[in-house]
C-alpha cells in the first residue's frame, strides 16, 4: 500500500473511530432539565474561556452528583464550541435551542457579540439569554428586554464602580485629576466611554481616551503616549486577551505604577497577569464577584467531583481561580433561575418561557448564598420584571503575584441615579428603532 | 545602480528623512497650540519604532524564506511561530530543560516538521499552480494550531529566558528626561540582526543558496539541472521554523505564550508589501520603515481621528509604496514575456 494510502486509511480510521466514541448528544436523553453550554476552548481567547467552561460545566455535574439535579431534576449538560466567533455562536444556538424534552433553559453566549446576534432570535423562541457582565448595559431595562439578563452587573454599572473607587483613593475629589481609558477598540470596549465621559463633568476629572485595535499585540504607541507625554493619575483598562498582558508589560516598561491601573473583569484574570510576571505585581481589577478557593462550594468541587476523576479542569488547583469561580457564578445564577421556576410550575424540565419568569422572580438573598456556598462569592441579587440586573455590587482586587486579594469593600453602582435613567434612554431608542411597545410591569 | 551606491543612498538618505519629518511635525504647535513636540520625546518614539519593526521583520523573514524558494505565500507563518514557541516553552515548563537545550530540540521538531510537509504536504504538488501551494499552507496553519494546542495545551504560558525588561534613559544631558529606550526591544533588535547576516550569507555565498534561488525561479528547470528539489524545500522550510522559533521566543517573551502569537502574523504582512516578498534586506528595512512609520503616525497625528491607527496605517503605508513600486522596494521586478 503507497504511503499516500496509508495515511488516507489511518485518518478514515480516526474519524470512524472517534465517532463510535462520542458521547451521546443530550437531546437522546429522555428526562432532564436540557442546559446547553457555549464555550471556547479553542482559539485565540481559550485561556479565558476554558476556566470559564469548567467553571460553569463543573458547577452542573456538581449538581447532579450531590443533588441528584435541580429539585431531583437531572439536568442534560451538552457543550457547544463557538471559538468566540459570533457565528458559531448562533450556529451552536440554533442547533441545541430544541434540545432536551422542553428546549433549552437559557444561554450564556459569553460573547458581547453573540448576545447581539441571539437578543431578537431568543426573544422570539422565547428563551433567555444571560449575559452576566458583557453584552448590552441598557438590556438591564427589562420592560423592553424581555428575554435577556445582565445580572449581576454591566459594564455602565462597572465604570461608575471604578470612578466610586478612585474617588474615595483620591480623597472624595477628582477635581484636576487626569484619567485615560485604555480600551479594546470595539464595541465592547467603547462600552464605558459614555458613563466615563457623563462622570467626567459630574466629577471635573480630565478624561482621555486610548484605543487599541484588535488583538493589541503591539501597544507601545499607546503606553509612550501615557507614559512620557500625558501621564494620567489613573489608567483603566477595558481589555480582552493578550491586549491586557501586552498592556500591563508596557505599563511597566513605561514606569506607570501598578497600584493606579484598573483592569475591568474581563481584564483581571490569572491569564492576564502570570504572563507579565513581576511587572503585574499591584496591578488592580474590577469584579463582580469575589476572589476566594476554599468555600463550601470548592470543597464540594473536590470532594464529589475531583476525587472521583469527574472534574473538568486539568488540576483541580484550577478550582477557584478568577475565571472559574465566574463560570461558577454564572451556572449558580442560571440554575437558581430554573430553581425559582420549578418552585412555582412544578418539580419538571421547565420552558425557557417558564424560566424566564424564574429569573424575573429571582431572589439570591445572603441566606441563600450561605445555603449554597457561596457567600463572599457573590453580593445578594433580586431581579423583576423591569430589573434584570438585580443590584449586583463590584469590587476592586489587587494581584500580589501569586493571588488576587481584596482591595476594596463591596461598591454600589449608582443605579438609583444616572444609570437607571441611561438603561431606560438607551432601551427605549432600541424600543422605537425596533417598532416595540415595552411591557407593563405594574 | 550598483549595490554599494544603494547601501550609501540608505545610509545617507534614512537619517536625513528622519530629521526632515521631525522638522516638520515640530512645527505642529503653530497650527494646534496644544501640540506636544519635544525632539526627545520624537527621537524616543523613532528608536522605538525602529526597534519595534525589527520584530516585524523577524515574522517577515519567514515568509520571505519560502516565497523565494518556491514562490508560495506560507500562510501558516503564524502558525509556525506559534508552534515553536509552545515547544520551546513547553521543553522548559513541563520538561524543565535549560533554554539552551530547549532550543536545540525545538529546532530539531521544526527540521523534522519541515520534513514531514515537504513529504505529505509539498511533494505531491510539485508543478502545481502557486495558488494551490498556497490553499495547502492554510490547511497547514489549522493543523499546527491544533496540534501545537493539543500537546501542550491551550493556556497562557509565561516565557522568561532572563532577558532584561527595564527601560534604560540615553542621551540625559542632551534632553530633558533622556531618550527611553527598552532593554529587551535592543536585544531583539541584535537577535534579528544577527540572523539576517547569517541569512544573507547563506542565500549569496553558498551553493545551497544558489539551488534556492534556482528553484524560486523554476521548479523544472532547477529539476532538469540536477538541483534536489525535495532537499531544498526541506531545508528552506526548516530554516523558516528556525527563524519562527527564534521570533516566537522573542514575541513570547512579550506576550506570553499563546493562540495569539500566531496572528503576529499580520503586523508582518505590510512589511512584505512594502519590502517586497522576495528579498531578505527588504523585509529589514520595510520592518524598520512601519515601525517608525506607523508609531510616528499614531502618536502625534492618531488623536486627530480617534486613534487606534497604527495598524491600519501600516498598510495604507505600504499600499502607498506599492503605487510606485509594486514589487515592493527590493523586490525582483518581474519581466513576463510573451
Amino acid at each position: 500500500m503507497s504511503f499516500r494510502k496509508t495515511l488516507t486509511m489511518a485518518a478514515l480510521a480516526g474519524v470512524v473511530g472517534a465517532g463510535a466514541l462520542a458521547p451521546a448528544p443530550a437531546q437522546a436523553q429522555e428526562n432532564g432539565q436540557y442546559m446547553p453550554q457555549m464555550v471556547y476552548r479553542t482559539g485565540p481567547y481559550a485561556p479565558n474561556g476554558i476556566p470559564l467552561a469548567n467553571g460553569e460545566g463543573d458547577y452542573l455535574r456538581l449538581l447532579n452528583e450531590r443533588d441528584g439535579g435541580i429539585n431531583g431534576v437531572p439536568i442534560l449538560i451538552e457543550e457547544c464550541e463557538t471559538a468566540y466567533n459570533t457565528d458559531r455562536g448562533v450556529e451552536c444556538y440554533e442547533k441545541m435551542k430544541n434540545g432536551g424534552p422542553t428546549g433549552a433553559a437559557q444561554f450564556s453566549p459569553y460573547s458581547t457579540g453573540i448576545t447581539y446576534a441571539l437578543i431578537e432570535r431568543a426573544t422570539a423562541d422565547q428563551i433567555p439569554i444571560f449575559s452576566m457582565g458583557y453584552g448590552r448595559a441598557d438590556a438591564s431595562y427589562g420592560k423592553v428586554f424581555e428575554y435577556v439578563f445582565t445580572a449581576p452587573a454591566t459594564y455602565w454599572a462597572g465604570a461608575d464602580a471604578a470612578i466610586q473607587y478612585i474617588k474615595a483613593e483620591e480623597g472624595g475629589d477628582l477635581s484636576g485629576k487626569k484619567i485615560a481609558l485604555v480600551y479594546h477598540d470595539s464595541a465592547y470596549g467603547k462600552e464605558p466611554i459614555a458613563t466615563l465621559e457623563h462622570l467626567a463633568g459630574q466629577e471635573g476629572y480630565n478624561l482621555s481616551l486610548f484605543p487599541v485595535p484588535h488583538p493589541g499585540l503591539e501597544q507601545k504607541s499607546t503606553w509612550l503616549k501615557i507614559g512620557r507625554q500625558v501621564r494620567p493619575d489613573w489608567v483603566i483598562m477595558w481589555g480582552w486577551g493578550v491586549m491586557n498582558q501586552t498592556a500591563i508589560k508596557e505599563a511597566a516598561a513605561v514606569g506607570f505604577p501598578m497600584e493606579r491601573f484598573i483592569g475591568n473583569w474581563w481584564a483581571g484574570a490569572e491569564p492576564d497577569v502570570r504572563p507579565a510576571g513581576e511587572s503585574a505585581i499591584g496591578y488592580k481589577a474590577l469584579q463582580f464577584h469575589g476572589v476566594a478557593h476554599d468555600l463550601k462550594v470548592h470543597q464540594d468541587m473536590k470532594t464529589h467531583l475531583y476525587a472521583n476523576g469527574k472534574g473538568l479542569a486539568d488540576d483541580e488547583s484550577q478550582v477557584g481561580e478568577v475565571l472559574y469561580n465566574r463560570g461558577i457564578v454564572n451556572a449558580v445564577i442560571s440554575t437558581e433561575a430554573v430553581r425559582t421556576a420549578m418552585d412555582h410550575f412544578g418539580n419538571k424540565p421547565m420552558t425557557g418561557e417558564q424560566v424566564q419568569w424564574g429569573f424575573e422572580n429571582l431572589n439570591l438573598t445572603a441566606e441563600r448564598l450561605e445555603a449554597l456556598g457561596l457567600t463572599g462569592l457573590m453580593s445578594p441579587l433580586s431581579l423583576s420584571c423591569a430589573d434584570h440586573e438585580g443590584g449586583g455590587q463590584a469590587r476592586i482586587v489587587q494581584w500580589d503575584g501569586e493571588d488576587w486579594r481584596p482591595a476594596s469593600d463591596w461598591i454600589v453602582p449608582n443605579r438609583a441615579g444616572f444609570l437607571s435613567e441611561a438603561y431606560e434612554a438607551s432601551a427605549m431608542q432600541y424600543a422605537n428603532e425596533k417598532g416595540l411597545t415595552p411591557r407593563d410591569c405594574n | 545602480m550598483s549595490n554599494q551606491l544603494r547601501i550609501a543612498l540608505w545610509a545617507l538618505g534614512a537619517p536625513v528623512s528622519v530629521g526632515l519629518i521631525g522638522l516638520l511635525i515640530s512645527a505642529m504647535p503653530l497650527i494646534d497650540s496644544n501640540f506636544f513636540f519635544t525632539w526627545g520625546y520624537y527621537l524616543e518614539v523613532v528608536t522605538t519604532g525602529l526597534l519595534t519593526g525589527v520584530l516585524y521583520s523577524l515574522v517577515a523573514l519567514g515568509f520571505v524564506l519560502i516565497f523565494k524558494a518556491s514562490g508560495v505565500f506560507n500562510f501558516s507563518q503564524g502558525a509556525m511561530v506559534l508552534f515553536a514557541a509552545l515547544f520551546f516553552v513547553g521543553f522548559m515548563d513541563k520538561w524543565g530543560l535549560h533554554p539552551a537545550l530547549a532550543f536545540l530540540l525545538t529546532a530539531g521538531v521544526m527540521i523534522l516538521l519541515a520534513m514531514l510537509i515537504e513529504r505529505v504536504v509539498l511533494r505531491p504538488l510539485v508543478n502545481q499552480p502557486a495558488i494551490i501551494l498556497f490553499m495547502a499552507t492554510i490547511g497547514i496553519t489549522y493543523f499546527l494550531d491544533g496540534l501545537g494546542q493539543t500537546i501542550w495545551g491551550s493556556d497562557v504560558f509565561t516565557l522568561d529566558i532572563g532577558l532584561p525588561k527595564d527601560p534604560m534613559f540615553l542621551m540625559e544631558g542632551t534632553f530633558e528626561g533622556g531618550v527611553m529606550v527598552n532593554q529587551f526591544d535592543i536585544v531583539a533588535a541584535v537577535a534579528a540582526g544577527a540572523m539576517v547576516i547569517v541569512l544573507a550569507f547563506l542565500f549569496q555565498y553558498t551553493r545551497i543558496g544558489r539551488a534556492l534561488r534556482a528553484v524560486a525561479d523554476d521548479h523544472q528547470a532547477a529539476l532538469s539541472v540536477g538541483i534536489p528539489l525535495k532537499t531544498i524545500w526541506a531545508i528552506v522550510w526548516s530554516v523558516a521554523g528556525i527563524v519562527g522559533l527564534v521570533a516566537g521566543v522573542m514575541w513570547g517573551s512579550k506576550l506570553g505564550v499563546q493562540f495569539s502569537l500566531a496572528l503576529v502574523a499580520l503586523k508582518a504582512l505590510p512589511v512584505l508589501i512594502l519590502g517586497g516578498f522576495t528579498s531578505v534586506p527588504g523585509a529589514i528595512v520595510g520592518g524598520l520603515i512601519i515601525g517608525a512609520g506607523e508609531k510616528i503616525a499614531e502618536i502625534f497625528f492618531g488623536g486627530y481621528i480617534g486613534g487606534g491607527i497604527e495598524d491600519w496605517f501600516a498598510y495604507m503605508l505600504a499600499m502607498v509604496f506599492l503605487l510606485f513600486r509594486p514589487q515592493g522596494l527590493f523586490g525582483e521586478k518581474i519581466i513576463e514575456r510573451v
